[in-house]
C-alpha cells in the first residue's frame, strides 16, 4: 500500500516537472509581453522598456527564466509583474475567497444530484425519468452566463436580495446577524449557478450507475431474501453504485481554479479564476504560470487521492 | 451468372447493414430523431445564411441605421431619415435591430454559419490529432524509443494536457496571441483531442490482434494503409458520437471566451458575441439577449440529445429494451 501511493507520488512529480516546463514554454512564446501591455503610451521609452525587460529577465533564454521561475517560487520570493506583491501572498488570498464559493457549489452538487439520480434510475421511463433527462441536456447546454443573467434579474426583482460582489457596501457596521445574512444571500446565487452544470452531469451519471447496479445478481438475491425495499437500494445498490464516484469527487478538486473564470467575473467575486483572467489581461507571468502549476497540483493530488481512496473502498483491488 | 446469389439473398433472412439497424434504433428515440432533423436543418440554414448573407447579399447583416437603434422584433420599416436601400429585406425587422440598426435577423443568420464552422472546425482539428495520436500509441504501443515505449510516451503527454485547466488554457492561449477566428478554432481543436485519444487507443489494442488486421499484414500492406484504411474505419463510430457533443461543447466555449471579450471578433458576427453584446441592453433591448441566448440553448441541446441518442443505437448495453 505505502509502496504503491510513494510510486504514484513519485510519476504524479514527474508529470508536474513536465506540466510546468510545457505551461512556461506555452506562455513565454506566445507573442504579446509584459513590456508591451501599454504600446500607446508615450512616456513608455525604448530605454524603459528595456529596463523592464531586464528587470524581469526577459532577455536571458528561456531555460534560464524558468530556473528563476522556479527558484522564486520555492523560496517564496516570486513578485507579481504588475504590483510587485508576493504572488503567493495574492493567490492565499484570493483561495480564501473561492474555497466557500467551490464548497458550497460542491455540496449543492452532490446533494441535489443523488437524490435525482437515484429517483431517474428506480422509476425508468416514468415522467419524472424523461423531465429530469430532458431538464439535465438543457441545463447542461445553456450558455452559464446567460443562464446567470437571467437569473440575476428574476432574484433581484423578485426577492430583492444583492448579489453582486462578496458583500454590500458600506454594510460594514451593521451587527453580526445582517452581516452573515448579507454574505449568505452574495454567496448562494453564484454558488447555485456554478453548481448547476456539474449537477446535471452528475445526476445523468448517477442514474446511469444505479440502472446498471439494479439490474445485477446480489440485488435479486437482496429482494429474494425478502429485505425491505429501501434496504435493497441503498445498502446494497447504492454503495456498489457509489464506487466510481470517488474517483469523480477527485476530479471535482480543480474546479476551484479553472472552472470559476465565467462566474466570478459575472457575480464580481474576488476568486481565483478572476486573479487568473486578471492576470491574462496584464499579461502577468509569474501569477500565469503559479495558477497553472496550482491547478495541475490540484489535478494530480485530485487523481492521487480518488486512487488511494478507490483502493480502500473496494476490496477487489489489490496491490 | 448474378442469379443463384440475388436467390440466395431473397431467401436468407432479411439483413440489414449496420448503419441501417443502427438508424432504426435512433428512430425509436423521439428526441434524437427530432434533434438529428433539426440539425440537419441548421446545416441546410447555414448554408443559405451564408450564401444569403455573403455571395447574395438578401439580407446585409453590416448595414449600419444610426436612426433605427434598438426596435423590437416584427417592426416594420418605416423610417425616413434612412435611405430606401439600407431597408430591410421585406420591408420588415424579423428579429429587431440592434444598438447599431443593423438587422438581427441578418446577424443571426450570418451567425449561423460562423458559429457551426467554428465548431466543426475544432471538432475536425481535435478528431485528426486524436486520431493520429490514439492510433500511433494503439498500433505502434509495443515500440521501443530509447528506454520508453510509445505508448508510454504518448499516453503520458495525454496525462500531461488533461492536467492543464481546459478553460484556463484556451483563455491564456487566445488572451496572448493576436484576436483571429482561426486561433480561437485551433486553440479550441487542440485542447480538446485527449478523450479521442484515449478511445482510439482502446479500441486499437484490442483491433491490432484481429484476424483482418495479422491478414492485412500477411498482404504486406504498407502499415499507415492498415491503421487508416482498415483499423480506424472499425474504432470510428464511438468517435463520431463523442464529436457530436464536442461540437456542442465548441459552441459553448465560444461563447464563453465572447463573453470575457476574446471571442470571434465583429464585424463577424456568431452567436456568442451577439449575446455578449447584447447583455448590455438587457433591460432596454432584451431581444438582443434573449435571441441568441435561446438559439445557442436549442442548438446546443439538438446536438447534446442527438450525441447522446447515437450513442445509445451505437452500444447495445445502454439500449433500453424495446
Amino acid at each position: 500500500m505505502i509502496n504503491f501511493i510513494l510510486r504514484n507520488i513519485w510519476q504524479r512529480i514527474i508529470l508536474l516537472i513536465f506540466i510546468s516546463i510545457i505551461s512556461h514554454a506555452i506562455v513565454h512564446l506566445a507573442p504579446g509581453e509584459p513590456a508591451l501591455v501599454d504600446p500607446s503610451n508615450p512616456r513608455m521609452k525604448p530605454e524603459d522598456i528595456q529596463r523592464i525587460r531586464t528587470a524581469f529577465h526577459l532577455d536571458e533564454p528561456l531555460h534560464i527564466q524558468y530556473v528563476y521561475w522556479v527558484q522564486d517560487l520555492f523560496t517564496g520570493e516570486l513578485k507579481s509583474f504588475k504590483d510587485n506583491q508576493p504572488v503567493m501572498g495574492k493567490i492565499w488570498q484570493r483561495f480564501l475567497n473561492s474555497l466557500p464559493l467551490f464548497l458550497i457549489g460542491t455540496l449543492i452538487t452532490w446533494f441535489l444530484a443523488f437524490p435525482v439520480g437515484i429517483r431517474a434510475a428506480l422509476n425508468r421511463d416514468s415522467m419524472f425519468d424523461r423531465t429530469s433527462t430532458f431538464f439535465s441536456y438543457a441545463l447542461i447546454s445553456i450558455p452559464g452566463f446567460f443562464l446567470s443573467y437571467l437569473c440575476i434579474i428574476f432574484m433581484v426583482k423578485t426577492f430583492d436580495v444583492p448579489v453582486i460582489g462578496m458583500q454590500t457596501f458600506g454594510l460594514e457596521e451593521a451587527p453580526l446577524l445582517f452581516r452573515s445574512m448579507d454574505r449568505v444571500w452574495h454567496l448562494t446565487i453564484p454558488a447555485l449557478m456554478s453548481a448547476i452544470a456539474g449537477t446535471a452531469i452528475l445526476s445523468r451519471y448517477v442514474r446511469s450507475q444505479m440502472l446498471e447496479v439494479i439490474h445485477q445478481d446480489y440485488i435479486r438475491t437482496a429482494r429474494a431474501k425478502g429485505l425491505p425495499e429501501d434496504q435493497v437500494i441503498y445498502r446494497h445498490g447504492l454503495r456498489n453504485a457509489l464506487l466510481p464516484f470517488i474517483t469523480m469527487f477527485g476530479l471535482t478538486i480543480p474546479g476551484l481554479i479553472g472552472g470559476s473564470v465565467i462566474f466570478e467575473t459575472i457575480f464580481a467575486w474576488p476568486g481565483m479564476g478572476r486573479l487568473g483572467f486578471e492576470a491574462i489581461l496584464a499579461r502577468d507571468f509569474p501569477v500565469i504560470l503559479t495558477l497553472n502549476f496550482f491547478s495541475a497540483v490540484l489535478v494530480l493530488l485530485g487523481t492521487l487521492i480518488s486512487d488511494v481512496l478507490y483502493a480502500v473502498a473496494d476490496p477487489r483491488i489489490k496491490f | 451468372m448474378n442469379e443463384p446469389i440475388t436467390n440466395a439473398d431473397a431467401l436468407a433472412p432479411s439483413s440489414k447493414g449496420l448503419f441501417q439497424e443502427r438508424w432504426d434504433i435512433l428512430k425509436r428515440n423521439r428526441m434524437a430523431y427530432a434533434s438529428f432533423w433539426f440539425l440537419m436543418f441548421l446545416l441546410g440554414l447555414a448554408v443559405l445564411g451564408k450564401v444569403f448573407t455573403q455571395f447574395v447579399v438578401v439580407f446585409d447583416p453590416k448595414v449600419v441605421r444610426l436612426s433605427e437603434k434598438f426596435l423590437p422584433p416584427l417592426t416594420t420599416f418605416t423610417s425616413t431619415l434612412t435611405p430606401k436601400e439600407d431597408a430591410p429585406t421585406l420591408g420588415i425587422y424579423l428579429l429587431g435591430t440592434d444598438e447599431l440598426g443593423r438587422d438581427v435577423f441578418a446577424r443571426m443568420l450570418e451567425g449561423t454559419s460562423v458559429s457551426l464552422t467554428v465548431g466543426f472546425v475544432a471538432v475536425g482539428i481535435s478528431l485528426t490529432v486524436g486520431i493520429f495520436f490514439g492510433g500511433v500509441a494503439g498500433f505502434y504501443g509495443r515500440m521501443k524509443l530509447g528506454f520508453l515505449t510509445v505508448d508510454t510516451l504518448i499516453m503520458r503527454f495525454v496525462d500531461i494536457m488533461l492536467c492543464f485547466p481546459t478553460f484556463f488554457l484556451i483563455l491564456t492561449v487566445v488572451a496572448l496571441l493576436p484576436p483571429s477566428i482561426y486561433n480561437i478554432m485551433i486553440v479550441i481543436g487542440l485542447t480538446s483531442w485527449m478523450g479521442t485519444a484515449r478511445f482510439v487507443r482502446a479500441e486499437f489494442l484490442s483491433l491490432r490482434d484481429q484476424d483482418f488486421v495479422i491478414a492485412a499484414r500477411s498482404q504486406a500492406i504498407p502499415e499507415w494503409r492498415i491503421i487508416f484504411i482498415h483499423m480506424v474505419p472499425n474504432a470510428i463510430a464511438p468517435v463520431l458520437v463523442s464529436a457530436t457533443i464536442g461540437v456542442a461543447t465548441a459552441i459553448l466555449t465560444e461563447s464563453s471566451l465572447s463573453f470575457l471579450g476574446f471571442g470571434v471578433q465583429p464585424p463577424d458576427a456568431t452567436w456568442g458575441n451577439i449575446l455578449a453584446d447584447g447583455k448590455t441592453f438587457l433591460f432596454d433591448a432584451p431581444w438582443l439577449t434573449f435571441i441568441p441566448g435561446f438559439t445557442i440553448l436549442f442548438v446546443v441541446l439538438a446536438f447534446n440529445l442527438c450525441g447522446e441518442g447515437l450513442r445509445e443505437a451505437f452500444n447495445p448495453k445502454l439500449r433500453s429494451a424495446p
